[in-house]
């Protein structure tokens, strides 16, 4: 590790631009007869973008500065806005998810028909998609950050509203009315920054790295927070914010799915952990208990609601939303165990959800169904279907010797040192985990086979070795998780530092993170 | 050279399983060879060890191996790393030797099912997570060889997977599970945060200076835990389900090892519990529930694998009932784990074997006369039998009569029960030796009994003559006690009554006991009578454990999972819904999208970016 790669090279801007002239390469290969290309060009691409993940991850020096490989140049230069990126040991690892899940979507749908429009057309999106999100991590400019995160929907709500199924209309204008209310929020807090920049600095700045050093009166800074949180609340998802989730993953493909849960809701904690905890610490620190008790009632709901689904895709969807209360509540619980956790659970959550996606996906394209109650003994006709969503169901459930383990207790262990009490109802959902995974295992995959499920063939090799991957990281990172958490550690303490609330020292009963905590 | 056979012991199944469960079918042919193959090298290994260990002086015979450090955030610290003593390196022989037979013995009764190289693999997994469990120097690693464990389980109980009832039993198990890992997941957390470490060593050194509570809340925790894992009281429910596995699995995983985990949490956790009375307190009154709650199940079930079942739990009873008394009774407590890991075993094989030849019925009313049909496997049921009701100088008669004297000297309640617990055991067995082997045939007509195979009745072979022979070994010099005493500690006191009367009493209520399962088993019905006292139906019933946690959990829990769908969808969306609806009239939108407008609702939306792309330029060029 560790090893410097040469600056002549604009590595951060090299890693978005690879998937975005991916896209438009595959938009050129137009003709039906040129399929086959696109997807090998498409699947180069993101290949291509993975192995750029990689060496910026050897190149990277985890007890080096902050921000490392950054390019920068001017933009707007009356508003402050600069064109620059960078990366951090944060947005390294969810740089490093975005490429791994980008590729394996390409590659586990190669064979699968799309049922509207283009193939090139779908790969394009995909591949825009990955870049914008790249982009999204590895920006340092907050008005960057916002076009990008804006420009992000597109691509989601063409594909949905394109490729997916009978409801994918209504879901696309859902998820894009969601979130075009969280952009506006987040344009308004936007523009409250740049004017109380201009006031602090006397120039107008979008930099991320100056505007942590800002202060700001305490209404300002609480409203601006609010901006943002919302934005960000409505992406990750937090209940009650989180109703546009089930109807888009449920008329998604298993491809776009993925893409949507794996990474681009991770977009919303990001936003937490880069802009949220360091631009507006006190405020963060105020708020944090309104926040935890949602994280709290998100994981307890989420998982109850993924127990009562009768739809796979609407299960997987609410089991997210349960999850994703898991991690917010270890960034907003403030200890660095939690923090490392939260950054850890997202890895391991793109992972298995994307296995669970994929492998789910790839029955439902036999069998027409995404209804549980249409399937049963499905190991019995595709052992080898049923074993890759078993290891991800393992993991989804927190299973020892999965990274899901590794990430759940960490946010367990660090909300525990914070407060008792919140880390004890926080614990009761690995039960209900086990409930909702279990039980669909159950009812799709053993017991009696069902009529019509004797058609699903088994996975081919071409799919099991894009799923492989993903199996054998959830191991990998399970028995060495300091793979990843040596690169977070670092940028999780630099973030953590910020925040005045500290590392708990001392565990209280119910104290949650207020302001007198120490 | 110690680190190199400790991972020999520890990789050589987990090999097995990777290859066995990756291999596909091509291992069809020599996977289950192979499976025995890794378990031979494996308690090589382990006798290696064990060889190594008894060279040495009793405090230098623990041996830690640091492999890696697994875990380092903040504070924390977890290693990858293994502790071998002289606690851990008994579980160690117990899981290699008799997971050895029993994978023998699988091979015969397995040997027509066409998914048993997945059985086999399932095993080798069972085994190296079990061994990651006891050799595991921190709770948290132990955490995943504890889970590992539960997944072998899991995937074992659900084996016929044609089953609908082996599915539920299977998730059933996991679930119940789960409950007690939500015990030793807070366990965990309550240890780092008072204590600020994991490991075995840390935590003991560290207990010492804690506020009273901490061993108390950490005892009563870990409690928990192991009450789920071994199925006591209140969490026994889902071992009586297991017995839908395959029998060889419900020989090794739910008789002689996994479910022996729970004591051995418990004893590994001595110096916590040397802490606090109360938590051992209800670690005795768990124990003691269990002892009488099996035994009673035992008697009245007329499934011989389900009636077993109970036993198993009621002698866990034993076992945890001794952990609880504290160091007059750790040493008893896997005494007894060990004794009862052989006779245990050999008793399953044994069932196995009667199954193996009865086209695999387990209702005992529907055997009878078999001891002349299946006369090897008779024998050897009959030393289990004999080991288990606690007849010197069999196995169980050494190891039980320790605990009994221990549960003597803590309490009279605590002896009485012990007692009672010996001649029930000695009823519900004598009436499963009834039924089976002895009384009147009352077979199907299709069934034609035979002796098993050689490779079944070998395995079944060794383990009765380690149930006969294993408690006076152990037992001779005091050898156990010296052997584990380093570990755990031993405090030696005397019950309240001179030997003799001791050993007068016990007798007497295991003869009281043989005597009433003779009598009253003389001429078993073919059918189950109907009209029984509420006892026997509540006992047929598993004492309605499972009614209670229907009405508990289940329908509740149902009922609060419809009602929460119905208001995340009317309620928490449909707010959102009337919101956009009145606010921006994007329910119009909605409405309309809805019939086909996409394209024109797209095409908006791009040229609004185009608008906003333009306009940002032209800023740019001002």
């Amino acid at each position: 590790m560790a090893a410097s790669l040469p600056t002549a090279i604009p590595w951060t801007v090299l890693i978005v631009l690879v998937p975005l002239i991916g896209a438009v390469a595959v938009t050129f290969l137009r003709a039906p007869a040129q399929q086959r290309a696109a997807r090998w060009t498409a699947f180069g691409a993101s290949l291509l973008a993975l192995l750029l993940a990689v060496i910026l991850a050897i190149g990277f020096t985890p007890a080096g500065p902050g921000v490392q490989y950054l390019v920068s140049s001017p933009w707007l230069p009356a508003l402050g806005v600069s064109l620059s990126f960078g990366v951090t040991g944060i947005s390294l690892v969810m740089v490093l998810l975005t490429t791994v899940l980008a590729a394996t979507v390409i590659a586990a749908e190669w064979r699968m028909p799309v049922p509207r429009g283009t193939t090139q057309g779908y790969l394009a999106l995909l591949l825009s998609l990955e870049a914008l999100v790249l982009g999204v991590f590895l920006a340092r400019d907050l008005f960057v950050f916002y076009v990008l995160f804006e420009a992000m929907l597109l691509p989601v709500y063409f594909l949905i509203g394109r490729f997916g199924g009978s409801r994918r209309g209504f879901a696309a204008v859902k998820f894009l009315v969601y979130s075009l209310v969280g952009g506006l929020a987040m344009l308004a807090a936007l523009i409250g920054l740049f004017v109380e920049s201009k006031a602090a600095f006397g120039r107008p700045t979008f930099d991320m790295t100056a505007l942590a050093d800002m202060t700001m009166s305490t209404p300002t800074e609480r409203l601006i927070w609010w901006g943002f949180f919302l934005a960000f609340a409505i992406k990750a998802p937090l209940v009650p914010l989180h109703t546009w989730l089930p109807d888009a993953a449920a008329e998604s493909t298993p491809g776009t799915a993925t893409m949507l849960i794996g990474v681009l809701d991770k977009v919303g904690v990001f936003g937490m952990l880069v802009i949220l905890l360091p631009l507006l610490p006190n405020a963060s620190v105020f708020y944090a208990p309104m926040v935890v008790v949602l994280a709290l009632i998100g994981i307890l709901y989420g998982a109850v609601l993924a127990i009562g689904q009768g739809d796979m895709k609407r299960l997987f969807a609410y089991t997210s939303v349960s999850h994703f209360g898991f991690i917010v509540l270890g960034v907003f619980v403030f200890t660095g165990i939690a923090m490392n956790g939260a950054i850890f659970y997202m890895v391991a959550h793109g992972l298995s959800t994307a296995g669970l996606f994929l492998v789910a996906g790839y029955l439902m394209s036999q069998r027409g169904s995404a209804s549980i109650s249409a399937y049963g003994g499905v190991s019995q006709r595709a052992p080898l279907l049923a074993g890759l969503f078993l290891v991800m169901a393992l993991s989804t459930l927190a299973l020892p010797g999965l990274a899901g383990f590794i990430g759940e207790f960490l946010v367990l262990l660090g909300a525990f040192q914070r407060s008792v009490v919140v880390g004890v109802i926080a614990t009761t959902g690995i039960v209900l985990a086990a409930i909702y995974m279990l039980w669909l295992v159950q009812r799709v995959m053993v017991g009696p086979l069902q009529p019509g499920v004797d058609r699903v063939r088994e996975v081919t090799v071409w799919q099991a070795a894009a799923v492989g991957p993903l199996v054998a990281l959830l191991l990998l990172l399970g028995f060495f998780p300091q793979t990843v958490l040596s690169l977070v550690e670092p940028a999780a303490q630099t973030t953590l530092a910020g925040v005045p609330a500290g590392t708990a020292a001392t565990p209280s009963l119910f104290g949650l993170t207020g302001g007198e905590q120490p | 050279m110690t680190t190199t056979l400790l991972l020999l012991v520890l990789l050589a199944p987990a090999l097995g399983a990777a290859v066995l469960l990756l291999g596909g079918r091509r291992t069809n042919a020599w996977g289950p060879l192979a499976a025995i193959g890794v378990m031979g090298a494996a308690t090589a290994g382990a006798l290696a060890l064990f060889g190594a260990m008894l060279t040495r002086p009793a405090a230098e015979r623990p041996v830690g191996v640091l492999l890696y450090e697994w875990l380092a955030v903040g504070d924390l610290r977890v290693p990858f790393g293994l502790y071998l003593d002289q606690l851990s390196m008994s579980f160690v022989l117990l899981i290699t030797i008799v997971g050895t037979l029993i994978h023998v013995y699988s091979l015969g009764y397995m040997a027509h099912d066409p998914d048993r190289r997945l059985f086999f693999g399932y095993l080798n997994l069972f085994v190296a997570a079990m061994l990651l469990l006891v050799l595991a120097d921190n709770y948290l690693l132990l955490y995943v060889g504890w889970e590992g464990v539960g997944l072998a389980s899991y995937l074992l109980i659900g084996f016929y997977r044609r089953r609908a009832s082996a599915a539920t039993a299977a998730k059933k198990a996991f679930l119940i599970n789960r409950v007690g890992d939500f015990g030793l997941s807070v366990a965990i957390m309550v240890m780092f945060t008072m204590i600020g470490a994991v490991t075995f060593s840390a935590v003991d050194a560290g207990i010492v200076a804690m506020p009273g509570w901490v061993p108390l809340v950490l005892g009563l925790l870990l409690l928990l835990a192991a009450a789920g894992k071994s199925a006591q009281f209140p969490l026994q429910a889902w071992l009586f389900d297991a017995m839908e596995g395959p029998t060889p699995v419900s020989a090794l995983i739910h008789a002689a090892t996994m479910v022996t985990a729970g004591v051995y949490l418990i004893v590994r956790s001595a110096a916590i519990y040397d802490l606090s009375e109360t938590a051992r307190t209800a670690v005795i009154v768990v124990g003691g529930i269990s002892i009488l709650f099996g035994a009673i199940v035992g008697s009245a079930r007329d499934d011989i694998k389900k009636a077993l079942a109970g036993s198993t739990m009621s002698q866990i009873g034993y076992m945890v009932l001794a952990a609880g008394l504290g160091p007059i009774g750790y040493v008893f407590a896997i005494f007894h784990l060990l004794t009862h890991g052989f006779f245990k075993a050999n008793l399953f094989l044994g069932a196995g074997s009667v199954m193996h030849g009865m086209n695999d019925e387990v209702n005992m009313r529907r055997y009878g006369g078999l001891a002349w049909v299946m006369r090897l496997t008779f024998i050897t049921f009959l030393i289990g039998y004999l080991a288990i009701i606690g007849v010197p100088p069999f196995a169980g008669f050494y190891s039980k009569d320790s605990i009994i004297e221990a549960a003597l000297a803590h309490s009279w309640t605590a002896g009485i029960v012990a007692w009672l617990g010996a001649g029930l055991t000695a009823m519900y067995m004598t009436r499963m030796v009834m039924m089976t082997f002895l009384t009147k045939r009352r077979w199907q007509p299709d069934a034609h009994p035979h002796e098993s195979p050689p490779v079944m009745i070998i395995p079944m072979a060794l383990l009765a003559l380690g149930s006969a022979v294993l408690g006076y070994l152990l037992v001779m010099n005091d050898a156990f006690e010296h052997w584990l005493e380093p570990v755990t500690g031993f405090v030696h006191e005397d019950p309240p009554l001179a030997m003799p009367i001791v050993y007068g009493i016990t007798f007497g209520v295991v003869g009281l006991g043989v005597l009433i399962g003779v009598l009253a088993n003389l001429h078993p019905a073919a059918e189950a009578p109907t009209r029984v006292n509420p006892l026997v139906r509540a006992a047929r019933a598993d004492l309605y454990g499972d009614a209670i946690n229907e009405g508990l959990f289940m329908r509740p829990g149902q009922v609060l999972t419809a009602a929460t769908v119905i208001t995340d969808r009317r309620i928490v969306d449909g707010a959102v819904m009337a919101v956009a609806d009145l606010s921006t009239g994007a329910g119009d939108q909605l409405r309309r999208v809805e019939n086909g407008f996409v394209r024109s609702y797209s095409l908006a939306l791009v040229a609004g970016a185009v608008i906003v792309l333009a306009a940002l330029l032209l800023l740019r060029i001002a």
